[in-house]
């Protein structure tokens, strides 16, 4: 099954809502509740990345009857410094951002613990593209 | 801790959820940070916070918590609402600090998760 969402930067009300989509799917599918959960926690925080940090994005799902596949991709600024990126408490989030409650600097360290596999890639000036892979045990 | 006593201890009042007030709960994490609200493992747990906001009913909703306070009687809006309908969490809105409340359910039972 593939489900494919746009997400647009600065949306803060919509942030989250292709998360809640991919998570009633998976509930439909019968999936464990804790793996729901570290699906649902990852995404979730990756999308409001694309809002908080990007002009715009897409998410791709692909999800098998083995697990789901999750990729990212946003135009914006790009992670100039990824391992500084997934330090624990580090972040550039905007006031506005830091107001809806994010910019904690535990976004990617959490979709990290989240995933089975996890990989970045970002371009400075063009955007970051991420893939999530968690399986369904 | 049923949320009938939660309400009377903080003098909370339930937004929405209100035919729930007989449901139990053991644990509470506070913050207003949404980010350290993804990272609690466990599930059921209520959620005090003094972020009231789309976003704090969002990440209950991907935390599968069931209930959340919102403190210093800020205002549930109608989207924060519909979240919480389709979602199934119950919103209860004091107007006691996010300390006050944390340490008044704490010295009535409420376990921290950590």
């Amino acid at each position: 099954m593939h489900l494919e969402f746009k997400v647009e930067g600065g949306d803060f009300s919509n942030a989250g809502s292709a998360s809640s989509q991919i998570k009633r799917v998976l509930k439909q599918l019968n999936i464990d509740p804790s793996v729901i959960k570290r699906v649902v926690v990852a995404l979730y925080e990756a999308e409001v990345n694309i809002v908080a940090h990007a002009y715009r994005g897409r998410i791709d799902a692909y999800i098998s009857s083995s697990g789901i596949v999750l990729k990212l991709e946003d135009e914006g600024p790009g992670i100039p410094d990824v391992g500084k990126a997934m330090t624990k408490g580090f972040s550039t989030a905007s006031k506005e951002v830091r107001e809806m409650g994010f910019g904690a600097g535990m976004g990617l360290p959490n979709i990290s613990d989240n995933s089975d596999v996890f990989t970045i890639d970002t371009i400075v000036g063009k955007g970051t593209s991420l893939n999530i892979e968690i399986k369904f045990r | 801790m049923k949320i009938s006593e939660i309400c009377s201890l903080i003098d909370g009042v339930v937004v929405i959820g209100d035919s729930r007030l007989d449901d139990e709960v053991e644990y509470a994490f506070a913050s207003d940070l949404m980010s350290d609200v993804l990272t609690v493992k466990i599930q059921n747990f209520i959620l005090l916070t003094g972020l009231c906001n789309i976003q704090s009913v969002r990440t209950a909703e991907m935390s599968d918590v069931p209930y959340m306070i919102v403190c210093r009687n800020k205002q549930v809006t109608p989207d924060m609402l519909e979240i919480a309908e389709e979602s199934n969490i119950v919103i209860i809105c004091t107007q006691y600090s996010l300390f006050r409340c944390a340490g008044v359910l704490y010295t009535n039972g409420l376990k921290p998760v950590y």
